[in-house]
């Protein structure tokens, strides 16, 4: 255990002092965290929508549409938003993968 | 055979399911029993995930508060759900790169210092706790109502019971026997449902059900009808809410947050094998809440219609089998205030109907005149929510005790082996602690558990999320914001549900946002305050900034190139 955890201390050294690791390389991940920030804040406005959004702030005024039997506004608070949620999550989960694999970052075989 | 001998057959053999899991899946290292290995399939931690969340109160209560607060109910359907979203994206996969073992290893490395560790522990103890007080005592509720023992005897097997697999298996034990309850609360809580469906509407599937007309030949839908009788008994309109909207929006978010702060849900995604796991598992898990979670609203307008329909204005004796099975146990009572022999219900004082909300989920297998096996089957649901939620906070509490306060900062040169008899000790008197909260609970435990949220969004929730996605954020910051963020949210609490508890209305509160709520406005100035410090102090250290930088990468930056 103590040996794992020393590994993983070796890894926080700046990287420069791995001798294997070059600035391209930096550059390529700070484009990956730059890719990754920008999907987070395009779903979290989505999960923002249609929570406190839909649900909630414009849920008085959806409530005028019908929608399979519910009102509007009610749907989305009892049912809709959670339905999103499970997309939202599946859907960052998946274009991750993507980008992992992209810049070289997925785990498949390095552990 | 009778209900009452289905119900101790389910209920023993889900026992003897959980102990066998418990011996087959028993702990040999510390990494077992803080993280199971940190080899557990995505699909099954998502399950373990749901069984760990879905507490008795989601069991057994939920649906009866929707049923009584009708639009405002979606409140714990948006918070306890969204926060799943939060975790996902925001925690779980940074929680899961870094690799250790407990929430406040991860503040206490990231803020490079004990102190903030302990904050951490402190914040992590006091959340875990009052939730776990509630569990233990539904554990009571549940078998006394199906096994009519005292709540005192059944608090102690359901301690029995957990103290077996927690502390002889630690995290993998609970994990596995999480996905078996799991298994056994989802088919219970479907099975009724998915009747009263058929019952009401004709269709099987309540979430479409819930939309659907009512099969009496009104052509009204169900949520139609609803308003429309419920308006008529002088209650508000099921669709509408009384709650003003910045208390709603309040109280979802410090749910949602708090959510995502939650100890014993974070370390869950500690126990996956990769950064993508964490993702993908927290998808699992929040489709198998989802289940629940979108089945809840509809049970509870079915219920509220069925309770209108079959009780108001009938008259006692022809009363449904169901009422007066269930007015022995006074979950429900009549009184006939106008001595007319006629059931009344309404919003007014001429009400003569008393319900308990829990009467919605349990009634329900009576309601649909369902067989006994099913009765002996929810009972069984009831007891696996209640356990698999207890097991997991008592998991969160022992790991913090042994590996946070004696491992890390009291006892650094204990071995693996003492540390894990430590973390079998501290579970053991967890359990022992919270089954005495059972048996005699604090008067405040029901008010508490919703505020477990409000403490986790105030305090560890943007320590955490700072800490990851602000690479500038010291210790300095985190520490004041954790105990400004605490402070000022438990204040609240306490003034508004103890101290001044007739001063508890919307004029009286901070931006009308009720003590439920707080814990948002708690969050946001924890932020403010970590942000406003951590400008003019000193920057963290640089080997926490490669941490950080570290962490935000799911393979190891420095192997990736190596083999």
């Amino acid at each position: 255990m103590t040996n794992r955890l020393d590994q993983h201390r070796g890894n926080y050294l700046p990287p420069s002092q791995h001798h294997y690791q070059s600035t391209a390389s930096e550059k390529k991940l700070a484009t990956y965290w730059q890719s990754n920030l920008s999907l987070l804040a395009k779903l979290i406005a989505v999960w923002f929508v249609v929570s406190f959004g839909c649900g909630i702030v414009l849920a008085d005024w959806l409530d005028q549409f019908s929608f399979f039997g519910f009102k509007l506004g009610f749907w989305f608070a009892q049912q809709g938003a959670i339905y999103a949620f499970v997309a939202i999550i599946f859907i960052y989960s998946w274009r991750m993968k993507v980008l992992e694999r992209r810049f070289g970052v997925d785990q498949e075989g390095s552990s | 055979m009778t209900t009452q001998m289905l119900t101790y057959l389910f209920v023993g053999a889900s026992f003897l399911l959980y102990i066998g899991i418990a011996i087959w899946s028993r702990a040999g290292s510390t990494r077992d029993f803080y993280v199971a290995g940190g080899g557990v399939h995505p699909l099954m931690n998502g399950m373990a995930t749901a069984a760990d969340w879905m507490s008795a109160a989601s069991f057994i209560s939920m649906a009866g508060i929707i049923s009584f607060m009708g639009r405002d109910g979606s409140v714990y359907l948006l918070g306890w759900t969204g926060g799943y979203v939060l975790l996902a994206l925001l925690l779980a996969p940074y929680l899961r790169k870094f690799g250790r073992f407990t929430v406040p290893d991860f503040i206490g490395e990231r803020y490079y210092s004990k102190a903030a560790r302990i904050v951490a522990v402190i914040c992590l103890i006091f959340i875990s706790f009052t939730y776990v007080a509630g569990q233990m005592r539904g554990v009571g509720i549940v078998f006394s109502r199906y096994l009519e023992v005292e709540v005192t005897t059944g608090v102690i097997i359901g301690m029995a019971v957990v103290f077996m697999y927690a502390v002889l298996g630690g995290m993998k034990g609970i994990t596995y026997t999480q996905v078996a309850q799991y298994c056994v609360l989802i088919f219970a809580y479907m099975v009724p449902a998915i009747f009263i469906s058929i019952m009401i509407t004709g269709n099987p599937i309540p979430q479409l059900g819930f939309g659907s007309e009512v099969n009496d030949g009104s052509g009204l839908s169900v949520l139609q009808k609803l308003d429309g009788v419920l308006m008529d008994l002088g209650f508000n309109a099921y669709t509408a809410g009384t709650k003003s909207t910045i208390d709603v929006f309040a109280i979802t978010a410090a749910l949602m947050f708090g959510t995502a702060g939650l100890p014993h849900v974070l370390v869950r995604f500690f126990t996956v094998p990769k950064v993508s796991d964490a993702r993908l598992s927290a998808g699992y898990a929040l489709v198998f809440i989802a289940i629940l979670y979108t089945t809840a609203p509809a049970v509870a307008s079915f219920a509220r219609l069925n309770l209108v329909d079959t009780v108001h204005n009938s008259s006692y004796d022809q009363a449904p089998q169901w009422f007066s099975n269930w007015e022995q146990t006074g979950l429900v009572g009549w009184e006939d205030k106008n001595d007319d022999g006629i059931m009344h219900y309404s919003a007014g004082s001429d009400n003569e109907i008393r319900v308990d909300r829990d009467i919605m989920v349990l009634a329900n297998p009576e309601i649909a005149n369902l067989p006994g096996w099913v009765i002996a089957l929810v009972a069984a649901g009831g007891v696996a929510a209640a356990l698999s939620t207890a097991a997991g906070l008592l998991l969160v509490i022992s790991s913090a005790i042994s590996h946070d306060v004696l491992k890390q900062t009291l006892m650094p040169n204990i071995s693996e082996k003492q540390e894990l008899l430590f973390a079998r000790l501290a579970a053991a008197v967890a359990v022992c602690v919270a089954g005495l909260f059972g048996i005699y609970p604090p008067a405040f435990v029901a008010q508490v558990v919703a505020f477990a949220f409000g403490l986790a969004a105030a305090s560890l929730f943007p320590a955490l999320l700072l800490g990851i996605f602000y690479k500038p954020m010291n210790k300095e910051g985190a520490i004041t914001g954790m105990l400004i963020g605490l402070i000022f949210t438990f204040s609240y609490i306490v003034y508004f549900k103890f101290i001044s508890p007739q001063l508890n209305t919307s004029e009286h509160w901070l931006f009308g946002i009720s003590p439920e709520g707080i814990g948002f406005i708690g969050m946001l100035l924890n932020i403010c305050c970590a942000l406003g410090i951590s400008k003019v102090t000193s920057p963290p250290p640089i080997e926490v900034q490669h941490l950080v930088d570290n962490i935000r990468i799911p393979t190891d930056a420095g192997t990736a190139h190596q083999h």
